[in-house]
């Protein structure tokens, strides 16, 4: 390395400065005041004046506990059982709302497993948090292959000499065009559960066999639709993002693998994909944060619902921050958003380094 | 050099007019409404404005429209920057949030002018008028007279409405004449205001409450007791037995279900009744059922207020009491469809004039309606009570969803130092 | 190696096509539907959605929604303020990310790699969560008009550009596509004399061809389709609203769902034409990267 050729603090800050200042400005000067305000108990609209109260959000946010239900048992011991054969357990309300257990006021069941006959129940001060947190993370899993993956797919589709490729690059990437809330509109119509777009066509295609699914009313289905749908709405985008990268790979190195008779996978293999390492690093880390920053597809198509199977942190953030007028309460979820893709990057990072 | 001579030139025009004399001393008074794309009301509000500062010359009105949508959050912003105009409307069960907040001053507008007025437009807290309305909204059971006579069901009354059990028996002789894909639509798909406006005066029937309002400091009792969890078991079988759709009902059912013989019943406002009439002839306009502890409505659509910061409350307050010309209210119905503030206003629209087609409305503001909880915390309760709402319907259990919504409450009135009550 | 039929070439070349043509599909059918639907009457609209009419031009065809849509609400308004905003932005962001990037990229400095750390680190921020401390700092912002300094930023077009200005993201898109660049072009120009100054603009520039529109069309794109929260916090006159916002003219009680979708087509529009535009510089850029090689 010629290093001293490139090394040159003046000219590297006089570069650097400009764009570093406004960031520094509007977005990290910002982001330090919604973290001081998530140790306090700021209101949006609020004549009291907030209070410093430490990490006590972060408790009501993040705290669990585990608790036993010992089955229901008749006068002779014997365990109870409904109809169905399935053991009878408590409401878990009795141990929440019970003036014995204080600890527990105000939580909720998250989850619950059996062991033998009693049933471990995990309760959580912020149920609709945990839950939010949860969709996010199955999200971000399953959008990043689907929607990296698809893009690729895309690009090579399209990186090819051939009469009119423009118009099908221009058509692939239309519905990025278009603004997610746009987006997300159409495709209620689309998902609508009885004469929706989907459902029409599904029926079509197996000649009436097809039952009808309400996909953003049902629990099983919801997530998967948002998810199918934004990989659909975006996946022009990181086709693009690929395609510039693979505009920096030389045509001469394609013309030295035709010539030493490589098959397509091996052109793939040992020409393309090193060439696109920097893209594909570039493409993951962007889906990834796209993913945790779920928010309009929620706030147009379910509110989160149903029975909270789609809530997500940003949108709980924004739920709280703004509708709640609870400013603190949003900038917690924000912060600890913020650490967590912190934590999953600098676990990409090294994962994606390694492979080098 | 240029920029020299046209300032100077500037100046000496501004002294001259200034010598011209009050034309230039009007004092601008801005004011603020929630609804940018409505013709018809930015219309009316236009000509009450251009009335208006015509009518003297001490002070003009400047006037901007916000999206409804996002209205509150434009205002709440603007106050956070500190940029509040001095007029803006405000929607009634939010008034006193922004009241406590600090947003609003008291109205100084001669009582008697508003006597005659419903009680749903007119916003009080701490006994003080924060806010007046020119119109109020109401919402009605929608069915068509052919099947009410078809199934043999009685035509209620104000004074006597359908019971719980004859509103069941109603839903479900809709549902076995198998004309209709539901009994009955209830707009489940619009879950902003819409949930508490509409559905907690059922809750309010059974006996329930959003809140305790003895002392709007805790929910528990009201919302999760035993008429609340009755309600909620009810709430529950609509959706379960197949009468309403749910949560992700279509959105255009509001609009075209009832309409299209989708649905035999329409849970729906008043704004929708006039587009309703012309494509279904015998439409009729219920009063809610009496579930119990009587039948109840929503009361309290938007109001006008004055800002705490208006540095002229005299010209703001000039300007309210002018608006509160029957002439304008009376537009404001004929041209919206909604319910006039007072009856010398009805009087004067065709369709809620005595004998009016939709003159039940007004007898339903007048005597059914009961306003949403007052209390500054009512935002957040409207948002939990919407959310264990869409819960229950979606199949949550009751007592837990119910119990978790009273947390939510009482925590956040706790987190408030119980909202100045 | 054997010579491939002129018949064979053709059924591939078939096959191709026929791929590129049911992926087109895939993409297209949603916007269709808006197109299509921006010419029916709402009740039409609302009933052609249980069948492939909804794809079809057919029935009741005008264009009163768009009539009636631009009776609604100032569209024209709208769309130039959203288009004034995002071209002075875009242009900007270009200029000072690429600035940046190349500065983190070829040059090295004391506390580079600390500074890109901490952009990187902004990509995980979403902007709903520092938007109200952003109004608050910005309502008290000073500006230096020609006629003194001014105190807040509120209801101006600077208010919506200059916080968008620079972003981790478009920073960063330069950064992944700098490091393929050859590094010998630039040593081989330092030797010869060359400022850094001239690096950028003669050697690296005309060779970031594709990440230029890369990051122009996202930026774009970004700043056209996705400015809804900011604005309406930080502009309350109709002056300066953009096209987001602007979409809630047309959800009143009923909504009105052909002029949604004629609004919808109408402010799609622009962001096309731009799209289209900036396809060129992809194509242009081929041969420039050729020659570098």
């Amino acid at each position: 390395m010629a290093s001293r050729l490139t090394r040159s603090n003046r000219a590297g800050w006089l570069f650097a400065l400009p764009g570093f200042s406004l960031l520094f400005l509007f977005i990290i000067i910002p982001f330090f005041f919604a973290f001081w305000l998530s140790l306090t108990n700021q209101r949006l609209v609020s004549p009291n004046p907030a209070e410093f109260v430490g990490l006590e959000n972060y408790r009501k946010l993040l705290s669990v506990a585990v608790v036993t239900l010992e089955p229901e048992r008749d006068e002779a011991g014997q365990i109870e059982r409904d109809s169905d054969g399935a053991i009878k357990y408590p409401r878990v309300r009795t141990i929440t709302r019970n003036s014995d257990n204080p600890q527990y006021r105000g939580m909720g069941e998250w989850f619950r497993w059996h062991s033998g006959d009693n049933a471990k129940v995990v309760i959580a001060s912020d149920v609709v948090f945990m839950k939010a947190l949860t969709n996010t993370l199955i999200f971000a899993l399953f959008i990043v292959p689907l929607q990296g993956g698809g893009a690729l797919l895309l690009a090579l589709l399209i990186n090819q000499k051939l009469r009119g490729i423009n118009a099908f690059r221009t058509i692939y990437f239309l519905p990025v065009v278009v603004s997610i809330v746009v987006i997300s509109l159409l495709w209620r119509f689309i998902y609508d559960g009885d004469d929706g777009l989907l459902n029409s066509l599904l029926g079509m295609l197996s000649f009436g066999l097809f039952e009808p699914v309400d996909w953003l009313g049902r629990t099983d289905t919801a997530l998967g639709s948002i998810i199918v749908m934004s990989a659909w709405q975006a996946v022009g985008f990181h086709m693009v993002i690929w395609l510039a990268g693979l505009q920096t790979i030389s045509p001469t190195l394609y013309e030295a693998a035709a010539i030493e008779g490589s098959s397509r996978w091996q052109t793939f293999r040992y020409v393309t994909w090193p060439g696109l390492r920097n893209t594909a690093v570039l493409v993951l880390i962007v889906i990834t944060m796209q993913a945790f920053a779920l928010f309009a597809q929620i706030n147009v198509m379910t509110n989160g619902g149903p029975l909270d199977s789609t809530q997500t942190l940003v949108f709980q953030a924004v739920e709280r921050g703004y509708g709640k007028q609870d400013i603190s309460g949003g900038s917690v979820i924000s912060v600890v958003l913020f650490l967590l893709v912190l934590l999953i990057s600098a676990v990409q990072g090294i994962l994606t380094r390694e492979r080098k | 050099m240029i920029r020299t001579a046209t300032r100077i030139a500037l100046g000496t025009v501004s002294a001259s007019m200034l010598l011209s004399g009050a034309a230039m001393a009007q004092t601008e008074l801005t004011m603020w409404s929630h609804g940018a794309g409505n013709d018809v009301e930015i219309k009316v509000l236009n000509q009450i404005i251009s009335d208006f500062n015509a009518s003297q010359d001490d002070y003009k009105v400047v006037f901007e429209s916000f999206p409804q949508g996002s209205y509150n959050d434009s205002v709440v912003a603007a106050a956070l920057a500190g940029n509040l105009p001095c007029i803006l409307d405000v929607d009634g069960p939010v008034l006193p949030n922004w009241v406590w907040a600090g947003y609003l001053q008291p109205l100084q507008i001669d009582e008697s002018k508003i006597e005659t007025f419903l009680p749903g437009t007119k916003g009080y807290w701490n006994d003080q008028l924060y806010g007046i309305g020119f119109w109020d909204a109401a919402v009605a059971l929608f069915a068509r007279k052919s099947d009410l006579e078809a199934w043999g069901l009685r035509m209620p009354t104000v004074d006597e409405p359908w019971t719980k059990d004859e509103f069941m028996a109603a839903l479900d002789a809709a549902k076995e004449s198998g004309k209709y894909e539901f009994p009955l639509d209830l707009g489940m798909n619009d879950q902003g205001e819409w949930y508490p406006y509409a559905f907690s005066p059922f809750l309010e029937s059974f006996g329930g409450d959003i809140v305790d309002r003895t002392t709007y400091q805790t929910a528990e009792g009201a919302l999760n007791g035993d008429a609340a969890i009755e309600f909620g078991e009810w709430w529950q079988s609509l959706f379960e037995d197949g009468y309403a759709p749910g949560p992700a009902e279509d959105p255009a059912d509001q609009a075209t279900g009832f309409i299209n013989g989708k649905f035999a019943f329409q849970w729906n406002g008043n704004w929708r009744a006039v587009a309703t009439m012309a494509e279904v002839d015998d439409v009729v306009f219920l009063p809610a059922p009496d579930f119990g502890h009587g039948n109840i409505i929503g009361a309290a659509s938007w109001q006008y207020a004055i800002s705490a910061t208006c540095p002229n409350p005299e010209g703001a307050n000039a300007f309210i009491e002018f608006a509160l010309d029957d002439k304008y209210l009376a537009a404001f119905s004929e041209g919206m469809g909604l319910i006039p503030s007072t009856p010398t206003a009805a009087e004067m629209t065709e369709m809620y004039a005595e004998g009016g087609p939709l003159a039940t409305f007004y007898d339903l503001s007048a005597k059914q309606a009961m306003v949403r909880p007052v209390t500054p915390g009512y935002v957040v309760q409207a948002k939990v009570f919407t959310k264990a709402l869409a819960d229950i319907a979606n199949g949550a259990d009751v007592a837990d969803t119910l119990d978790a919504a009273v947390d939510e409450i009482d925590s956040n009135i706790e987190n408030n130092q119980g909202y100045g009550h | 190696m054997a010579l491939v039929s002129a018949e064979n070439r053709g059924l591939r070349l078939a096959s191709r096509y026929a791929t590129l043509i049911v992926v087109a599909l895939v993409f297209m059918f949603p916007l269709v539907f808006m197109v299509v639907s921006s010419l029916k009457p709402d009740q039409q609209l609302l009933s052609d959605t249980s069948s492939l009419r909804a794809f079809l031009p057919v029935g009741d065809i005008s264009l009163d929604n768009y009539y009636a849509a631009f009776e609604r609400a100032p569209i024209g308004r709208f769309m130039l303020n959203s288009m004034f905003v995002t071209v002075t932005t875009v242009i900007l962001s270009i200029l000072l990310c690429s600035m940046a990037a190349f500065s983190f990229v070829f040059l090295e400095w004391r506390g580079r790699n600390v500074l890109l750390t901490v952009i990187l680190a902004t990509l995980i921020i979403p902007f709903e969560t520092i938007a109200v401390p952003l109004l608050l700092f910005v309502s008290k912002l000073p500006w230096l008009g020609t006629d003194g300094v001014h105190w807040g930023w509120l209801n101006t077009y600077r208010v919506q550009i200059v916080p968008w200005i620079v972003d981790g993201l478009t920073i960063f898109l330069f950064v992944q596509f700098f490091k393929d660049l050859p590094r010998e072009l630039i040593e081989a120009a330092r030797v010869e004399g060359a400022s850094w100054m001239m690096i950028y603009r003669r050697i690296v520039m005309p060779l970031s061809g594709p990440v230029l529109a890369t990051a122009a069309i996202l930026k774009c794109l970004k700043m056209y389709n996705d400015q809804y929260l900011w604005p309406l916090i930080v502009v309350q006159d109709e002056a300066h609203r953009p096209v987001m916002v602007g979409l809630g003219y047309f959800f009143q009680l009923q909504i009105a769902w052909g002029e949604v979708m004629a609004y919808l087509t109408l402010i799609s529009v622009p962001v096309i034409a731009f799209y289209l535009i900036m396809q060129r510089a992809f194509i242009s850029s081929i041969a420039s990267t050729g020659v570098k090689g």
